[in-house]
């Protein structure tokens, strides 16, 4: 078997029974070090990754209900290709999140078995976009933060969630760039362009506010999100002045998505990503 | 055909007392390609006789395009796909945001043609952007640079 020719290995038929897109997904960790390094602390690690990961997850699941929507073909590869990315990288802190936990609860156990109320990540990630200019900007405000996050992360004290912020930073650096580059040609477009791209950034922004309200374990982890402030309103200042386009001004919701306060919204995510795993129990593919 | 080797995907081979090794790192997190190589690698040492397989992640340093050969680069523009240039270089701060036109300059691998346009950042995976040649008027990928 070869990769020479994709056909004929589709049909090679071994004792390996995969079908054509791959079954039995092996864990993203296979041999990394699963030991919690001393001076950190194995709950908050557990707790921090499931923040990072169910954001992750979370944003990615939207981004994929954009798969067949988008205006055109080649953002909804993009599209496709950013969820991918964050699904990448919520496998990844999942699997470490059930780790630490020590309760063997795997990456599939903790994103299909998981009431709405256990999950962590902000309100931003689950909110659905009525238009693309809603899309791009929640995306602009989701990568620059998630960005400067995952920079810091790179210095964790944990060998792997240091590799995944280092590999992550990497690649949010585009996601970022692609939403950036939509705000400006929608903001600096039309009228009715710049119009629609206005109020979509007024909708998102009352969601920031819970960006940067720290919780304790993110504290204790030394990531408190109040470090980054600065740079991502640096950020969102650039990209919404050369967009020509108002910065909102405050307007916070209540309400904090990493004690598991969501919207109606995450009802419905939920139902669609974990339906058929939980009605199919002990079920593998 | 470009191999993982070439690709800097397999870091380290090692025999050892009762079998061999394999360290691969994965290109972008989400690559969903990781698995088959698993996959095809225990297979192809077992076919060499080899009873116990050992296929480990390693995550850190992250993978990046510098990784690529020579030999693969030859491979990959030999297939109509440009090579990536040099990895952005990362400086002190912030990462910085840039807006406007792609800066960097992308030679068309069907006529060589400096003057090429980005049309998608991403194309059909991850790693790959999608660009125009305004010369000659084809499309084609390119391999990101990261």
């Amino acid at each position: 078997m070869s990769f020479d020719d994709a056909y004929g290995a589709l049909t090679d038929h071994d004792d390996d029974a995969r079908w054509a897109y791959g079954t039995g997904f092996t864990d993203p960790l296979a041999g990394v070090p699963t030991e919690v390094p001393a001076g950190v602390d194995a709950a908050d690690l557990a707790a921090y990754c499931l923040m990072l990961g169910d954001d992750a997850l979370i944003m990615s699941h939207r981004l994929q209900q954009w798969v067949t929507r988008a205006p055109e073909l080649e953002d909804e590869v993009a599209i496709a290709n950013i969820a991918l990315d964050l699904l990448g990288q919520a496998r990844l802190l999942l699997t470490r999140a059930g780790e630490a936990e020590g309760e063997g609860r795997d990456e599939d156990a903790l994103a299909y078995l998981r009431d709405a109320t256990e999950f962590r990540n902000v309100r931003l990630a689950e909110r659905s976009d009525p238009d693309f200019a809603h899309l791009v900007a929640r995306l602009l405000v989701f990568a620059t933060w998630r960005l400067a996050l995952l920079d810091r992360l790179a210095g964790s004290p944990d060998p792997v969630l240091a590799a995944i912020g280092a590999k992550g930073a990497k690649e949010v650096t585009y996601h970022r760039e692609y939403a950036a580059g939509w705000v400006v040609r929608l903001g600096d477009g039309t009228d009715l362009s710049r119009q629609r791209m206005q109020a979509a950034v007024d909708a998102v922004w009352p969601l920031t506010g819970e960006l940067f309200r720290p919780h304790e374990v993110e504290q204790r982890m030394d990531m408190d999100p109040s470090a980054w402030r600065a740079e991502f309103d640096a950020v969102m200042t650039e990209v919404l002045t050369v967009a020509t386009l108002r910065r909102p001004v405050g307007g916070d919701v209540a309400g904090y998505g990493r004690d598991g306060e969501h919207t109606d919204e995450m009802a419905a995510i939920l139902a669609e990503l974990q339906n058929l795993k939980r009605s199919v129990p002990g079920g593998v593919w | 055909m470009v191999t993982i080797a070439e690709l800097g995907i397999l870091r380290d081979v090692r025999e050892d007392a009762d079998g061999v090794v394999v360290t691969v790192t994965p290109t972008y997190s989400g690559c969903p390609a990781l698995h088959e190589i698993g996959a095809d690698l225990r297979r192809a040492l077992h076919r060499a006789g080899y009873t116990r397989v050992d296929v480990r992640t390693v995550l850190d340093p992250p993978w990046t395009t510098d990784w690529i050969t020579e030999e693969g680069r030859g491979k990959l523009a030999a297939a109509g796909i440009s090579p990536p240039g040099p990895a952005p270089r990362r400086s002190a701060g912030p990462i910085p945001l840039v807006l406007g036109p792609s800066r960097r300059v992308v030679a068309c691998p069907r006529c060589g043609h400096a003057d090429t346009e980005l049309i998608s950042a991403f194309s059909a995976t991850a790693c790959r952007e999608l660009r125009r040649c305004r010369a000659c008027r084809e499309p084609f990928e390119h391999l990101k640079e990261i």
